[in-house]
């Protein structure tokens, strides 16, 4: 089970509270869909919104990324050039 | 409006362009001779981008007119290597990675050739303050100063 | 793996750049210095006001005028929903980044595009220019963040509700968007603390001053193919808004790069494209737009001003126990400044248990923001980096001393969520202790300061061909301008994996139809990420030789090596063949299979962040309150310095600008919200003769996710130098400076003591 953490602004919208839930997926697109079964509509926000950092390192647009099974998930806003 | 005449040498070649008075001769080289190896940076002489010896004298050549350069000899950018060999500014500034974007560098060697002809041994401090007029925004200058400077060793015979 | 190959033949080696010799003979073509048979000159009207409304414009006496061929105003683009689109590569609104590039009912800054014309030549253009009568209605407008955010200030947009907040506001304001960043409890934190710092910054709007303006030439043919040649930070980049603005498929429009004379962030965004080709397409004839360096400052860039309050409190042994930052960010005209970026870069180099970081996102009637090389990290880091400078002060710990006592290391959790994996930072700080400028003493008025930054560099989509050739080099194709040498760097890792010499790879930036897409030349993603994909790409052409070799030796492939630009037979076979080069192998290709060529596309993961740390000597003049920069030594963990002189050369640059941005630079405004220095005279960049040598230390600390280690070095360089000088003139005068430009005037106030 990945452990994933949700930031303060997805909580308000989709989760009533539940900032931390535990999920079981292979790879960030197993991780998405979980994740939208138990909230929907929160996957395409995070998806557009959000970049996922595992393990120390930080991921965009990243379907395939294996999802260890003891990781810790975290969503944050996608690191932009600023337009 | 009717053009003027110019003849010049440009790059040691006599040359003939018409232009109209208010085009500046940075204007002609750009975009009737089409050297446009000298850049424009800003039209005000504040860049250097546009720098090109006149008659043997450093001039931004956005402040010159084109009407002025008859009779007279400029050297741009194009003219400074010999065929397929650098002048050693030219080689000291790619070995020394003295340019970045390189939209600075002819305006630099134009500028740094100038002052090698008056000053063959140049300190740091008369290379800084002689190519103050030249604006880079990419490298802080540090690897510009080294490459004269080394330029200047070889063009002695020092190294 | 790679990563841990001590040898390289051509990494780490400084060769000259392949594109060197026509950028030192004046034979590269930069965007200005393309021309074509038949080309109309464009020119643009702008805004004279600073907010008004356009009642009207009348562009017939303008298109009467013998010699013009097309005026256009903001009718002549679709109009575009007001929505926020999220995907990855163009994340905006495209309503707003249209507006901006031609006003429909409103002018929000001077220098707003109101209208284009395209003529025979620049005369025409210009006196058709003042034959467009516009009649605006010119409104109350805000130039200050801080003032912008007040109940009564004048709305740019009228509805516009600030986003990112629990329960939206009911009324419109100027506040664009709101964020926050919460970890622990910072209220419980401070009281733990035995002393806090606390205290209000500010920043002007700086301009990215690259010295090639920008310029494009773009041209259509009766099948409505449009061609545009323009230099930019990404050619896909200015399809994807021209294909958006003007309203025409991708397909329809090549975009070729031209060399670009400078960035910095100012030209990942198009501004002249749209007019151009919307132009030649009205026309069927090439259209050149230039822009003076007088519309280069009205209309493009800057990056945002700022107004900023820090709270940072420590106890005695100089453990940081919590802090807080309030950041206000200038947006201009359209909402995104890089607020956000401040907001997690602002105290990311540090451990602590309790941060609070929010900011405001703010609109005023000022030319949109555009990136600046770390957006919004080196607003934020002279702000936080001057409190910590000053709680040192109070503890009297080094201040070096006190970032080691705080630093990340792998594993320390963010305030933003995760948790930080390999970062060199600690390596950056004990290299600056251990470098002789530490220790140099100083004399009278000289004082030395000490600071350090984030940034957390990018990776994202690229792709890359490297093609064999028959004589035995190798060609490759990328997709990225190269900005500061990177075709460089990309033919020294081609090079490493194929096991050739340097000088047989030549490489070239193609135009967006010669590859898939690619990210842009920005957020220090080129030499990680377009450089995984070359990486990658010679690594599918080595499997392909080794195959052609397995097929002439009559073995399997994986009983083929590749060494030093050889096929060797390995196991069973070792030493039955003779090995066969490159050449040999693609002198046969015909009969092997046809033309070998790798190829390579993906989507670059997991970039490593960025640190440095950096230490000044100033001398103030007493007198005039000029501050001379004597010393400069940055000290940064650059992963893998793949052609070390440009990773120097980034490392100077960045900070001569931070420099400029520190002492001289900033975006002047007279009341009726018009820019008083739009020129490179009073708009003062740093010369030669301001700077000393810049001294760099580069710490190698691999990045995992990269073949090589690289990590992106062109951001972290900006972020520490401001508040580096601030400090650097604090520990000369006693007084601290807490807000930019530290100009003479203001340093002389500051001496006398009504600072
Ligand atoms: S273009 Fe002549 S000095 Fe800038
Ligand atoms: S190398 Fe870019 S301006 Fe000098």
């Amino acid at each position: 089970m990945a452990h994933v953490v949700l930031p303060q602004v997805i909580v308000d919208r989709f989760t009533t509270g539940v900032a931390e839930v535990e999920v079981d997926a292979k790879n960030v697109r197993g991780l998405m869909k979980a994740l939208d079964e138990r909230y929907p509509g929160i996957a395409a926000v995070l998806e557009d919104e959000m970049a996922i950092a595992m393990n120390g390192s930080i991921y965009h647009d990243a379907y395939l990324e294996a999802v260890g099974a003891d990781t810790e998930v975290y969503f944050i806003p996608r690191i932009g050039g600023g337009r | 409006m009717s053009k003027h005449h110019v003849t010049a040498t440009i790059n040691g070649e006599p040359t003939e362009f018409l232009c109209e008075t208010s085009q500046s001769l940075l204007d002609v080289l750009r975009d009737e001779l089409e050297l446009t190896g000298s850049k424009e940076g800003c039209t005000s002489g504040d860049c250097g981008a546009c720098s090109v010896m006149l008659d043997g004298r450093l001039v931004c050549s956005c402040l010159v007119l084109g009407v002025e350069a008859s009779g007279r000899t400029v050297d741009t950018i194009e003219g400074m290597a010999q065929g397929a060999d650098l002048h050693p500014l030219q080689r000291h500034f790619l070995e020394g990675a003295a340019l970045q974007c390189g939209i600075c560098t002819p305006g630099f060697l134009i500028a740094a050739r100038a002052l090698l002809e008056r000053t063959p041994d140049p300190t740091e401090t008369e290379i800084r303050y002689w190519l103050a007029g030249n604006l880079c925004r990419c490298t802080g200058y540090d690897k510009i100063v080294r490459a004269v400077m080394d330029a200047a060793a070889e063009m002695r015979g020092a190294r | 793996m790679t990563a841990e190959r001590k040898e390289f033949r051509w990494i780490g080696k400084r060769p000259v750049r392949p594109d060197g010799v026509d950028k030192v003979t004046g034979r590269a073509q930069f965007s200005a210095d393309f021309n074509m048979p038949g080309q109309l000159i464009g020119k643009v009207l702008r805004s004279p006001h600073a907010h008004a409304r356009i009642k009207s414009i009348d562009t017939s006496k303008a298109k009467a005028l013998a010699g013009v061929k097309a005026v256009i105003t903001g009718a002549d683009f679709p109009s575009l929903p007001d929505e926020w689109v999220g995907a990855g590569r163009v994340e905006g609104n495209f309503k707003y980044f249209s507006e901006n590039i031609i006003a429909r009912d409103k002018v929000l800054y001077e220098g707003h595009t109101v209208a284009a014309v395209a003529a025979v030549s620049a005369a025409i253009a210009e006196e058709a220019l003042s034959l467009i009568k516009v009649d605006y209605e010119v409104l109350p407008h805000v130039i200050d963040p801080v003032e912008a955010m007040a109940p009564d200030a004048p709305l740019l947009h009228e509805k516009m509700i600030t986003r990112g907040m629990k329960t939206p506001p009911t009324k419109p304001s100027n506040v664009a968007k709101w964020a926050e960043f919460l970890m622990g409890d910072p209220v419980e934190g401070f009281k733990k603390a035995d002393v806090i710092v606390e205290r209000s910054y500010t920043t002007k709007a700086v301009h990215q001053g690259y010295i090639e303006p920008h310029a494009v030439a773009a041209s259509t043919s009766a099948d409505g193919q449009t061609v545009v040649w323009c230099s930019s930070q990404g050619q896909y980049q200015v399809r994807t808004w021209v294909s958006k603005i003007v309203g025409l498929p991708l397909s329809s429009i090549r975009v070729i790069p031209a060399e670009i004379g400078g960035g910095f962030g100012g030209k990942l965004i198009p501004y002249l494209e749209p007019l151009a080709v919307r132009m030649s397409r009205l026309t069927n004839r090439p259209v050149k737009i230039t822009m003076s360096r007088e519309d280069v400052f009205r209309a493009t860039g800057p990056t945002s001003g700022a107004a900023m309050k820090i709270k940072v409190g420590a106890t005695k042994d100089g453990k940081i126990v919590a802090a807080e930052g309030e950041f206000i960010f200038q947006a201009g005209a359209y909402p995104g400044s890089p607020f956000m970026n401040g907001l997690m870069c602002s105290f990311a180099p540090y451990a602590i248990p309790n941060v609070r970081t929010w900011g405001y996102d703010v609109v005023t009637n000022r030319p949109k923001a555009a990136a600046y090389r770390a957006p919004g990290s080196p607003i934020a880091a002279y702000a936080v980096e001057s409190a910590l400078d000053e709680l040192a002060k109070k503890l009297n710990i080094h201040p070096v001393d006190l970032r080691l006592k705080n630093a990340i290391v792998e594993g320390t959790p963010s305030y933003f969520g995760p948790k930080f994996g390999s970062v060199g930072f600690v390596e950056t700080l004990e290299a600056l202790k251990k470098h002789p400028n530490y220790n140099i003493p100083l004399g009278p008025n000289q004082g030395r300061g000490f600071a350090s930054g984030f940034w957390f560099n990018g990776g994202g989509e690229s792709c890359a061909t490297v093609n064999i050739n028959d004589d035995g080099t190798a060609s490759v194709i990328e997709g990225n301008p190269d900005i500061g040498g990177s075709r460089a760097s990309m033919a020294i890792m081609a090079a490493e994996v194929l096991g050739i010499d340097y000088d047989k790879v030549r490489p070239i930036v193609g135009d967006t139809a010669s590859l898939g897409f690619n990210h842009v030349t920005g957020g220090s993603r080129v030499t990680f990420a377009t450089g995984m994909a070359v990486v990658r790409a010679a690594e599918d052409a080595v499997r392909e030789m080794k195959e052609r070799a397995a097929m002439l030796w009559d073995i399997s492939p994986d009983a083929v090596t590749w060494e030093d630009g050889f096929a060797r037979p390995a196991g069973d076979n070792a030493g039955k063949h003779e090995p066969l080069s490159l050449k040999q192998i693609a002198g046969q290709a015909a009969k092997t299979g046809g033309p070998i060529c790798g190829h390579a596309s993906l989507n670059a993961q997991a970039p490593g962040p960025g640190l440095g740390s950096h230490m000044v000597d100033v001398e103030v003049d007493p007198e005039t309150g000029h501050v001379k920069i004597l010393r400069y030594t940055a000290s940064q963990d650059v992963g893998r310095a793949i052609h070390p002189s440009y990773v120097e050369g980034q490392m100077q640059g960045g900070v001569a600008q931070g420099i400029g941005w520190a002492l001289n630079e900033e975006y002047i405004y007279d009341k009726n919200g018009r820019l008083e220095n739009p020129g490179f005279l009073d708009y003062r960049m740093p010369v030669c003769s301001d700077l000393p040598f810049i001294d760099t230390i580069m710490i190698e600390k691999p990045v995992p996710s990269h073949p090589f280690g690289v990590r992106g070095v062109g951001e972290v360089p900006i972020v520490p130098p401001m508040a580096a000088v601030a400090n650097a003139i604090h520990s000369a005068i006693g007084k601290r400076l807490t807000s930019l430009p530290m100009s003479p005037p203001k340093v002389r106030a500051a001496i006398d003591g009504d600072a």
